[in-house]
């Protein structure tokens, strides 16, 4: 078992969230990252490291209606 | 009176039934987003409902757009005035205003004049921008809310309490992302819709709107709710301390767009114009085709363009990428059309 991203397994690991943002093609996009609950600001995406049990939220901001 | 409330009303109570049919709610857009809004807003009674919308029906929408049906797609008929009459049909106890304009930094605060809530229904971030510099200086509560693919998100805002959009963006959205010619599934556009939909409804209740960007993936099976209070920022140049509403401002050149995925391209003048449409068709007509003219636009086919022209002077011209030529395409109709058919407003 690894990290739960928007709610679903995610068995590759991940060093930190920008790595994670890159695997899921949203390192340009604008996004809102939460781990565990707590809102990671843009300038920690690098240092905020990843570990088993995490629970990550992504939002990615889309035009689109 | 009939009961055709009777089922709400036992869920929100006879106060709140009663408020959503004084309300007035503004929706901008009446695409997919916002055809799926208006009809649920209106079969919920609300009193004045107010739909903005540049286009025109069109057979790519009719996949998604539960307003419209193929007659309308015959008629080239603007989705404003599609949707009134499709909303005046489901609920002849309301009124519907429908607006046929595009929506910018210099019309929108009078657009939103005297409305409880706005509904974002545009398929453009740069309209949402415009829309949550508008709600911030008016005061009036506002949900986000957007969809492509299977993905939809929604975030409600209210001006003095919650971060408004601008907040969120670390950087500008470029244009590529808006113009994703990916496809979308109406099933996500109903789902998003019944988040903004139920927002707009938990505001009339007297609820206060939680700051929460909430996002779904139907076809992926994931979703992510976020709470996004800490992202405020003080400094934010339309909800801080020094707002300036930066996309409010907009100069009076005529503004030129590409629109997504259509192969087309949008012109506006700076100054707002009417047109008389007769009388245009009438000097076009020995040099186009398939020309058809309603009270509200002009459409044809000018060499290897098709051009829909509406009575303020804006223009979708279809057939071409390039802004540039896009504006040649429109001074050649303009002088054959006769430009003196026009009166500023
Ligand atoms: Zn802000």
């Amino acid at each position: 078992m690894s990290i739960t991203v928007n709610g679903r397994k995610q068995l590759e690991l991940f060093q930190n969230v920008q790595q994670l943002l890159k695997h899921y093609g949203l390192e340009n996009r604008i996004v809102v990252v939460e781990v565990n609950q707590e809102i990671v600001m843009k300038e920690n995406y690098e240092m905020t490291s990843l570990s088993k049990g995490d629970v990550v939220e992504i939002v990615h901001f889309v035009g689109g209606g | 009176m009939n009961n055709r409330y009777a089922r709400q009303s036992l869920f929100l109570g006879q106060n709140t039934q009663q408020r959503i049919q004084q309300a007035k709610v503004l929706i901008i857009g009446v695409g997919a987003l916002g055809s799926a809004s208006s009809e649920m807003l209106a079969r919920a009674g609300i009193g004045h409902l107010t739909i903005v919308d540049r286009d025109y029906v069109e057979w790519s929408n009719l996949q998604r757009q539960q307003l419209y049906v193929e007659t309308d797609v015959h008629h080239k008929l603007p989705k404003a005035i599609a949707a009134k009459q499709r909303l005046e049909q489901i609920n002849s106890e309301i009124i519907v205003e429908g607006i046929v304009k595009d929506v910018h930094g210099l019309n929108i605060e009078t657009l939103m004049q005297g409305h409880m809530i706005v509904v974002d229904a545009t398929d453009n971030f740069e309209t949402s921008l415009i829309i949550n510099d508008a709600a911030n200086k008016k005061g009036i509560p506002y949900i986000f809310g957007a969809c492509v693919g299977s993905y939809g998100l929604t975030l409600p805002i209210v001006p003095g309490e919650t971060p408004c959009l601008h907040c969120l963006l670390h950087h500008l959205p470029m244009d590529t992302m808006t113009c994703d010619t990916v496809g979308v599934i109406s099933p996500i556009v109903q789902v998003t819709a019944a988040y903004q939909v139920t927002s707009v409804m938990k505001w009339l209740s007297g609820i206060p709107l939680e700051p929460i960007v909430q996002s779904v993936d139907l076809w992926k099976e994931e979703q992510a709710k976020i709470h996004v209070s800490k992202l405020k920022n003080p400094h934010c140049l339309t909800c801080g301390e020094q707002p300036i509403y930066p996309f409010l401002q907009l100069n009076q050149q005529m503004k030129v767009g590409v629109l997504c995925g259509r192969d087309a391209v949008q012109l506006r003048p700076g100054q707002s114009y009417k047109y008389s449409l007769e009388q245009i068709a009438e000097n076009i007509s020995k040099q186009v085709k398939h020309l058809i003219v309603n009270p509200y636009l002009l459409s044809c086919q000018f060499e290897t363009y098709r051009i829909v022209f509406f009575e303020d002077g804006r223009a979708i011209i279809h057939g071409v990428s390039d802004p540039m030529l896009a504006r040649v395409v429109y001074n050649q109709f303009i002088q054959i059309g006769g430009s003196g058919q026009r009166v500023q407003v």
